[in-house]
């Protein structure tokens, strides 16, 4: 697979339609980048999420808001806990579910991904939530049907609700009132694969974070311009200065590609190591995207440890796009702005 | 001020233009302590009562209300507030979202649920209310206390306690405070 931008940060052009106003989430008809929300707009789904985190805690966990309206996810890559976050979200708000996914539907028969997804359209869905392998999909799919859709992960490109979560997480563990403003993020390992990186990367910085990207050369992108973003390869000199350390997925293949001389080596020199532990900062934060590869980016003992928000990222994980889904199904998107 | 605040939020921006003073600060007081007397009475004793306000108008209220039922039978009764956003049946019609996070962290199931608003206008909202309780647990009763009864209603619903009946258009709006009731309308800017 070849990079699908030279510009890493810019992407498919955004959706000339959303123009996001007073009402920076409403007005927007589809969460595609991080880009589309903006600070107000992160902020706005910091809060509708709080209601939904107390939903979350009730003995009876759903609420009626989303009634009659079908969200589909169409997954065209391997996916486990972000479908099935999703699907969840989505009834939780007492939405109907439709599941796709590419290996069982008419795409392995030759369909064309316009026609499937316009077929899928025709029968009155009102939100898609894609995740595809290459980059800009979810942009394409957006102007092809009526719904409201969802990047639920592009190529190496972005993965908007990821980063909400992210950022709600942190924001929760340093209480709410905080903010982002000038915390210390590190975000560590294979930043040029990673669409977790880019959507995170413009959220922590909209949010007001000072953001470190901590990775070997060869796993950094080509160019780096326009990302806010101060770059280093001593993790080490990075990690006692860190609020907040965000370690990265390293796909193993990335050793068969010669990317890495071995997956040793990358440990030895960007895993939070039990040793490395050692100099983190006394109330430092550790966070995982998941699935986490124990031994390699992170150590076993360190992934389970008070201060890893492995698990709390995943449980905010469902409120987040519950938000996200009642934000652009519920709340009257075409009064917004 | 929950009415006045929803009515601002976009698309019907507009000023509050205040025209009429119909409750002072003690008259507000006064009606609650009044309310607090017969809540007392109606239930005989506290011993199940809970007071749940609507947020964001009824929260306060239902605070205040609380401390005035202490005062009069030394019994603390449980407050919490809920937000009824998720249960309104005018989702994907306008804006609709949540105004402060829901609180219940009491046992619903068994009690005598009082729910509190400023302002009983459609009564849609109290619908929306009652449809949240119910995802908490089973109360024995529900109740419904309001500082003023403006009219109006769309559905069959009628509270048990009422600070004052308040006779309004449709297009007035009525704004509770901590200063007092105030009659007033939405002017466009």
């Amino acid at each position: 697979m070849s990079d699908p931008m030279s510009d890493p940060m810019s992407g498919p052009a955004a959706d000339p339609a959303a123009d996001p106003g007073g009402w920076p989430v409403t007005a927007t008809r589809h969460l595609l980048s991080i880009a589309d929300l903006g600070r107000d707009g992160i902020n706005e789904v910091m809060r509708v999420t709080d209601s939904f985190v107390e939903v979350g805690r009730r003995a009876i966990p759903k609420v009626p808001a989303l009634r009659g309206k079908t969200v589909v996810s169409l997954f065209c890559e391997d996916s486990t806990r972000t479908r099935l976050s999703f699907e969840t979200a989505a009834r939780r708000l007492s939405a109907d579910t439709m599941n796709f996914s590419a290996s069982s539907s008419s795409l392995s028969k030759g369909e064309s991904l316009r026609d499937t997804v316009e077929t899928i359209d025709a029968m009155g869905v009102h939100a898609l939530v894609v995740r595809h392998f290459s980059a800009g999909v979810p942009w394409q799919v957006a102007s092809w049907v009526s719904a409201a859709v969802v990047n639920a992960g592009d190529g190496w490109h972005e993965h908007p609700t990821q980063a909400l979560l992210d950022c709600y997480t942190i924001r929760e563990s340093i209480g709410a009132d905080a903010g982002l403003e000038g915390l210390r993020i590190a975000i560590v390992g294979d930043v040029k694969h990673s669409r977790v990186a880019r959507s995170n990367v413009l959220a922590f910085s909209a949010l007001g974070a000072e953001v470190t990207i901590v990775a070997p050369p060869t796993l950094l992108p080509p160019s780096l311009a326009g990302w806010p973003v101060v770059v280093s390869n001593d993790l080490d000199g990075v990690l006692p200065k860190s609020d907040v350390v965000y370690l990265l997925r390293l796909q193993t293949e990335r050793a068969t590609e010669s990317l890495l001389p071995s997956v040793r080596e990358y440990t030895a020199g960007y895993g939070l190591t039990r040793e490395r532990g050692a100099l983190l900062a006394e109330r430092a934060l550790v966070m995982h995207p998941g699935p986490m590869n124990r031994g390699v980016e992170i150590a076993a003992e360190l992934a389970g440890l008070p201060n890893s928000l492995v698990t709390r990222q995943v449980a905010n994980g469902v409120a987040v796009r519950m938000a996200v889904l009642y934000l652009l199904l519920g709340s009257g998107a075409d009064l917004g702005a | 001020m929950a009415e006045r605040e929803r009515y601002l939020t976009p698309p019907r921006r507009g000023v509050f233009v205040a025209r009429a003073q119909v409750m002072t600060a003690s008259d507000v007081r006064r009606a609650l302590t009044r309310i607090a007397h017969e809540v007392i009475e109606r239930n005989r004793g506290l011993e199940r009562v809970a007071l749940i306000g609507l947020q964001t108008g009824g929260a306060p209220l239902a605070r205040r209300l609380a401390a005035i039922l202490e005062e009069i039978d030394g019994t603390a009764v449980p407050v919490g507030s809920v937000d009824v956003a998720f249960y309104r049946d005018d989702i994907g019609l306008r804006p609709v979202l949540p105004e402060a996070v829901t609180s219940i962290d009491f046992e619903v199931s068994g009690r005598v649920v009082v729910l509190v608003d400023d302002v009983l206008f459609t009564g849609r909202t109290v619908r929306a209310a009652l449809n949240a309780l119910n995802d908490y647990g089973r109360a024995q009763a529900v109740q419904l206390a309001v500082m003023v009864d403006r009219g109006h209603r769309e559905l069959p619903i009628r509270p048990d306690y009422v600070g004052k009946n308040l006779p309004t258009r449709r297009d007035e709006l009525v704004d509770v405070s901590e200063e007092g009731v105030v009659l007033g309308d939405l002017v466009a800017r």
